[in-house]
């Protein structure tokens, strides 16, 4: 392995699998979008920022919400701008340049160092979007008829895309892309990512909290999961309290840190997070 | 080199295409695999695979074309003898990892199959022979950057172990369904169609109104667009369905959660659907199904959740009905069929697998109704056929 390839080995304070940190070194290498899948609170959007960070670039977020169009992202002619100066004719609107204002992917085009470009959760946006962006992604130029000018990056950014799988990405789409899943992590690899977060945490508060924590992950009928982003809220708050190690599993305080659900909160709170017992589902009541 | 994976993935379903298997290739060349099986697994994964859903086929398809790789029986023992723990530490140190020639993985299973057959001994610390320790690409314990390992333990899993794990067994998409994903299959349930009150400003109106009208602005409003759609939903609630009770709740609860339904109605029934239809499972009121084929429409899309398997009387005999204080008139299959004829799309969900769909009535049901099992690969082509364009 050349040390050009291996660019990226995680940071102090995100730590990435061998296999996370192999798919954003081959993205990085091949100069292809890495999409990123997995659980909510796995870190998607964190590992943009810890790529920036152990890389020492530049991080754009472009942030996708269901109104976002494609075009957003390259650039915005704004018309209504150019309109109201012509109609009171105190600016100069004979340069059309001056109403162009690049999106965030054709400010990381024109950087001139290579920058981290994070187009986050793009699943939320229409359907269509992704394909929309193809060629921009591929050949990492554009065009805009109205100056007649191309855009094309001076230095190819190192494109991440998180997606929560609301919908189904494009197939055209996801061929051009690398792709990695975020798998839940296990209790060992758990406890080094908490250990980054709380480098002097006692090591007896630590391990009842993550066993506290997968045991209610394992309750099946929950319906939003708490995840590790959750996870740290709470140990956060345990160490505020001073909470007792030997009491966390089984008084489950400061509940509301790791379950956002009203239905889940009185879930656990009923049937207490020890008990295997399963209701019978409101189907057949 | 490696065309015969491509096929292994393609004959395990994985959607693999040309492009990324030349991506996979330029990585390789540019030697992104290290020569290392564990790093290959993971570099192919996630150039070829694009959806977790796909990970626990790609496992099997891996499995299948690197782990046919095993040294046979009797040879294996003999083999771990010479493996053995203590002779290990001793062959370590004072050797230089970048003078070693590394192979590919044919050449390495060529080689390894040669030196297998040549061997008369136990050997360690060596280059060249199966053996712990040394620079040899064979046995364990050793630092060859790219070999074979025969037993003992390495720092990292071996990619064929990783792939035999199957951690991502519970992705699959034709296995589990919960609610969220029952959502997001529902939600491809839609048709836009404007209704309402003129709320949104229709851009290209308005230009084409503000030209006419030499540059003063025009403002056209339109409505929203809405989902058009009309969900009935019937759930089989017989004591054979028990042990799907969770299964349909849940997909009761996701349709009935996303309210971007113009209309979402629901009834249950015993076994088979007959003059009447319960509104809940508590006792609950009737109503009769001549009614609601009165009231709802032909638009509505028709989701039916059961087993369908019952006695045949069940199914073709009036006052087949097993509720002892119930009769019906009509036999059941009838009231199927005018169910079908009535509504332009209708489906029927099965939550038990296809391999037990030979019984009698369910092989009837499904001659009334295209029948899908109820996992997420089902409904998704459920919803297709219920999407369809009405023909």
């Amino acid at each position: 392995m050349t040390p050009k390839f291996n660019r990226y080995r995680g940071t102090s304070s995100y730590i990435a699998s061998q296999a996370l940190q192999n798919d954003v070194n081959v993205a990085i290498a091949l100069g292809r979008p890495l999409l990123i899948k997995g659980e909510p609170g796995t870190g998607k959007t964190l590992l943009a920022t810890s790529i920036a960070e152990g890389l020492g670039t530049e991080l754009l977020v472009w942030t996708i919400k269901s109104t976002t169009r494609a075009q957003d992202g390259l650039y915005v002619y704004d018309t209504v701008q150019r309109l109201n100066d012509a109609r009171f004719g105190d600016h100069d609107i004979s340069d059309i340049k001056r109403y162009i204002k690049l999106g965030k992917l054709g400010q990381a085009f024109t950087r001139a160092k290579q920058v981290v470009l994070l187009i986050d959760e793009i699943d939320k946006a229409d359907i269509e979007f992704p394909n929309d962006l193809l060629t921009e992604l591929d050949e990492m130029r554009f065009y805009i008829p109205e100056t007649g000018e191309t855009i094309e990056a001076r230095q190819r950014p190192v494109v991440i895309i998180t997606s929560n799988a609301e919908k189904e990405l494009p197939d055209a789409f996801l061929r051009r892309c690398v792709f990695h899943y975020i798998k839940f992590p296990e209790p060992d690899f758990m406890e080094e990512i908490i250990r980054v977060h709380f480098p002097d945490l006692e090591k007896k508060m630590l391990q009842e909290a993550i066993k506290a924590f997968f045991r209610l992950r394992e309750l099946d009928d929950l319906r939003k999961k708490p995840s590790t982003s959750e996870l740290i809220d709470w140990i956060k708050a345990l160490v505020a309290s001073g909470a007792n190690p030997k009491e966390i599993g089984r008084q489950l305080p400061f509940l509301g840190a790791l379950l956002k659900n009203e239905q889940d909160y009185h879930r656990v709170h009923e049937g207490g997070a020890d008990s295997r017992t399963v209701k019978r589902p409101t189907y057949f009541r | 080199m490696f065309t015969a994976f491509f096929y292994t993935l393609k004959a395990h379903q994985l959607p693999v295409t040309l492009t990324e298997w030349l991506a996979l290739l330029e990585a390789m060349r540019q030697g992104f695999a290290g020569n290392s099986l564990v790093s290959f697994y993971y570099l192919a994964r996630s150039l070829l695979v694009k959806s977790e859903s796909f990970y626990d086929q790609y496992d099997l398809a891996f499995k299948e074309y690197f782990g046919g790789l095993e040294v046979p029986e009797a040879l294996f023992d003999e083999l771990l003898q010479w493996l053995s723990e203590e002779t290990l530490k001793r062959h370590r140190e004072g050797i230089d990892l970048s003078a070693l020639p590394t192979y590919d993985w044919q050449t390495l299973e060529k080689m390894f199959r040669e030196r297998l057959a040549e061997q008369k001994e136990r050997h360690d610390g060596g280059h060249r022979w199966i053996g712990t320790g040394g620079t040899s690409p064979f046995g364990h314990g050793g630092v060859h950057p790219g070999g074979i390992r025969v037993g003992g333990e390495s720092g990292n899993l071996s990619a064929v172990k990783i792939a035999t794990a199957r951690q991502f067994r519970d992705y699959r998409k034709d296995l589990i369904l919960d609610t969220r994903q029952i959502k997001v299959a529902l939600k491809k349930l839609r048709q836009l169609r404007r209704t309402g009150t003129r709320l949104e400003l229709d851009i290209d109106s308005s230009i084409r109104e503000t030209c006419k009208n030499a540059g003063e602005i025009e403002l056209v409003f339109h409505p929203e667009r809405k989902n058009d759609i009309k969900l009935l939903l019937l759930m089989d609630a017989g004591g054979s369905m028990l042990p799907y009770a969770r299964l349909v709740n849940r997909l009761f609860s996701a349709a009935n959660s996303i309210n971007h339904f113009r209309d979402f109605q629901y009834y249950y029934f015993h076994n088979c659907i007959y003059d009447y239809l319960r509104t809940s499972m508590v006792a609950g009121e009737r109503v009769a199904t001549a009614h609601l084929l009165h009231i709802l429409d032909s638009s509505y899309k028709v989701i039916i959740v059961g087993d369908a398997s019952m006695a045949p009387y069940e199914l073709f005999m009036e006052n087949g009905i097993i509720d002892y204080y119930d009769r019906n008139e009509t036999a059941g299959i009838d009231w199927l069929e005018r169910l079908a004829a009535h509504f332009r799309h209708i489906v029927w969900l099965n939550p038990t697998p296809p391999k037990y769909w030979q019984h009698p009535t369910v092989s009837a049901i499904g001659r009334v109704f295209p029948m899908f099992h109820l996992s997420l690969a089902g409904l998704e082509a459920a919803i297709q056929e219920l999407i369809r364009p009405a023909h």
